[in-house]
């Protein structure tokens, strides 16, 4: 039976861990064409982070903040050592990127051990007739819509963005009408290493901290990347919209693999027939919608 | 001088500028070191190198990448799928049909299916225009999706005829190849299963030499090269990638068939993601553009990393990342085509004919053979 409530709750569950999943990747992506296969551990890093500074006595809200922070910084020794030298070749820096991630899983692993105790996941649960669901999680749909307008704005809104924007379109003009590429490359790369380190803070309470936790994200993240399209952020939006609705829906009917598989068709329905991707569809409609009027 | 003209026609079917090693030199050491790899088992005794036959069965894997990434530019990270089906398959159906005859149709079974998923995930990537970047994510996240489903399959429901698939514990009991008909047959194990792996290997290896010099191979590398103006040329881009994906789809079914007979169980640890790494991690270091680097590199690091694990050692990825990213980073090309060039120049400096031994000329190879 499909309970309304219920598949609505599962549905801001799975938008949120859409979004969260993807927007880091998104963003790198979509700015730089640059996969970042490290993506995983970057969640990691902020989960761990998180953890290990809630663990040590700190708040849990400032535990976060050091988990962003510690995330952003790794991103930063990244972009500076190794994705800079390799814009000219995509699948070497995905190569590059990965390489990182298994060292990193393993000395996670080496140094802390296998699994690090947990934080307790606050704000208990809402009840509603005979189902209950997380509070926490629930807020983190808000959360997700949060990120994804401050995203819009910082990118459309800021001088930052639009220095950043003109770069990913044409970055010799750009230079020439003196922005600094390399310095919003960086930003940019620092901003969505970043925002994976919101993820892995977020769901920190949630989920079990151990060194591979962060390959528990890719599949959503890469999914919703590839089925996104060019426009990352709305791409990224609609992407959740329509996985979500559809792990949602046959996660409650079936069961949770059940869910994931039915997701993946929808991206791969989505990938066959719609090569722009969700985004594409919706910029051509709006094209045309311009050139009718 | 007839016999030498047989054995240049017989070489040159797998030179060409597409591959490292065209010149006698090479052939006289390939030979040489082919001989102290069979002879091998003999000093090592079975039990040895019944264990070391996996990194030659590793090595045919590293070839499948290679043949894929490396001369046609598509990287994939699903070759441990087909890898996987070709294992799985192979264990399915020996653990249903039980006997010589059984395990003897498993083997081409085993490789129609992980072929045919190949050929499957191929289709609806080129033929669906899929390029660059993403075939690589589409190919991992099918990796990670073999994972969990097959990580899931423990309850008793998940079973094909006698074969439960068993979940995390994966199959147990998988018989070792064997060949033979009525009552005499030999199964392979320890040495016979080494010397089984090695004329598999050599045999890739040929095989995809031929291919790689052949006019497939110069399609293929042009497409790697620039996909393009292959296409303005006529060729069909996507008919030539599937054929690619799909031979070493193929390739790596192979591979899978002799890893379930090597440890007579394959589990779902062959999709997993550090699993899935190590291709990639074998083809870039070895020198992807480069079938003996792959198989070099392959047999190389895995013996390194069963070595430092041996004395319990948990740096072995440690080392082997940062080996990847080092490689990537200052020597894209690879170990082996990096010391193959240095060795040719240091070979023609003290050579008096100007003679580039890799790269003979038609000249040059009349003259050999007047000889």
């Amino acid at each position: 039976m499909v309970n309304g409530v219920n598949l609505f709750f599962q549905f801001l569950d799975s938008f949120a861990f859409i979004v969260l999943s993807a927007i880091g990747l998104a963003i790198i992506f979509g700015m730089m064409g640059v996969i970042n296969l490290a993506h995983g551990e970057l969640i990691m890093i902020g989960a761990y982070g998180t953890t290990l500074a809630y663990n040590a006595g700190t708040p849990l809200v400032l535990a976060m903040v050091v988990g962003v922070i510690s995330a952003a910084a790794a991103g930063l020794v990244i972009e500076r050592t190794i994705v800079k030298r390799l814009y000219q070749r995509p699948l070497d820096s995905m190569v590059a990127t990965w390489a990182l991630g298994i060292t990193v899983t393993q000395i996670v692993r080496i140094v802390f051990g296998n699994s690090l105790s947990g934080i307790g996941i606050p704000f208990g649960s809402i009840q509603y007739g005979a189902f209950s669901y997380s509070t926490y999680r629930t807020l983190l749909s808000v959360v997700a819509l949060v990120v994804l307008l401050s995203a819009y704005l910082v990118f459309t809104r800021t001088e930052f963005g639009i220095r950043a924007r003109a770069t990913i379109q044409d970055d010799d003009t750009a230079r020439t009408m003196g922005i600094d590429t390399d310095h919003m490359y960086t930003m940019t790369f620092v901003i969505g290493c970043a925002l994976a380190g919101l993820t892995g803070a977020l769901y920190a309470p949630a989920l079990a901290i151990v060194p591979g936790m962060g390959s528990s994200f890719l599949v959503e993240a890469f999914v919703a990347v590839v089925s996104g399209g060019t426009s990352v952020l709305l791409g990224t939006t609609l992407a959740a919209g329509v996985l979500g609705s559809a792990n949602a829906f046959f996660t409650n009917l079936y069961g949770t693999f059940i869910g994931q598989v039915a997701m993946l068709i929808v991206a791969i329905l989505i990938l066959r027939f719609l090569p722009t991707g969700l985004s594409g569809v919706v910029e051509n409609v709006r094209e045309q919608m311009e050139r009718e009027s | 001088m007839s016999e030498k003209g047989f054995v240049e026609r017989f070489r040159s079917c797998f030179e060409g500028p597409n591959t490292i090693g065209n010149s006698r030199g090479f052939w006289v050491g390939f030979i040489a070191a082919l001989t102290i790899a069979f002879a091998y088992p003999l000093s090592a005794g079975g039990y040895q190198s019944g264990i070391t036959a996996l990194f030659l069965v590793y090595a045919i894997l590293a070839l499948s990448l290679s043949f894929v990434w490396g001369y046609s530019g598509v990287l994939s990270f699903g070759q441990v799928v087909f890898f996987g089906f070709g294992g799985y398959t192979f264990g399915i159906v020996t653990l249903n049909f039980d006997s010589t005859i059984g395990i003897m149709a498993a083997i081409p079974i085993a490789v129609a299916i992980a072929t045919l998923v190949a050929f499957g995930l191929g289709y609806f990537m080129f033929y669906g225009r899929v390029t660059g970047v993403f075939v690589a994510i589409i190919t991992l996240v099918t990796t990670i999706v073999m994972q969990t489903f097959m990580a899931q399959t423990a309850g008793s429901e998940w079973a094909i005829g006698d074969a439960r698939l068993g979940g995390f514990n994966g199959m147990t009991g998988i018989p070792d190849i064997a060949l033979g008909i009525r009552n005499t047959s030999i199964a392979f194990s320890g040495e016979t299963f080494y010397w089984l792996c090695l004329i598999l290997l050599v045999a890739s290896y040929m095989g995809l030499r031929a291919l790689t010099n052949g006019k497939f191979g110069y399609a293929m590398v042009g497409i790697r090269e620039d996909e393009d103006r292959v296409e303005m040329l006529g060729y069909d881009v996507r008919r030539v990638k599937l054929t690619v994906f799909t031979i070493g789809g193929a390739l790596a079914g192979v591979a899978g068939v002799l890893y379930a007979s090597w440890g007579n169980y394959i589990d779902p640890t062959v999709f997993s993601l550090t699993f899935a790494t190590l291709p990639v991690i074998w083809v870039t270091v070895g020198g992807r553009e480069s079938l003996l680097g792959a198989g070099i590199a392959a047999v190389g690091i895995e013996w390194f990393r069963q070595q430092l694990s041996n004395l319990g050692s948990d740096y072995a990825l440690v080392v082997v990342g940062m080996l990847l990213l080092v490689v990537v980073l200052v020597l894209p090309e690879g170990i082996v085509p990096y010391v193959h060039r240095k060795a040719v120049s240091v070979y023609r400096e003290y050579s008096d004919s100007g003679d580039d031994p890799d790269h003979p000329t038609r000249g040059s190879t009349q003259e050999e053979i007047i000889e």
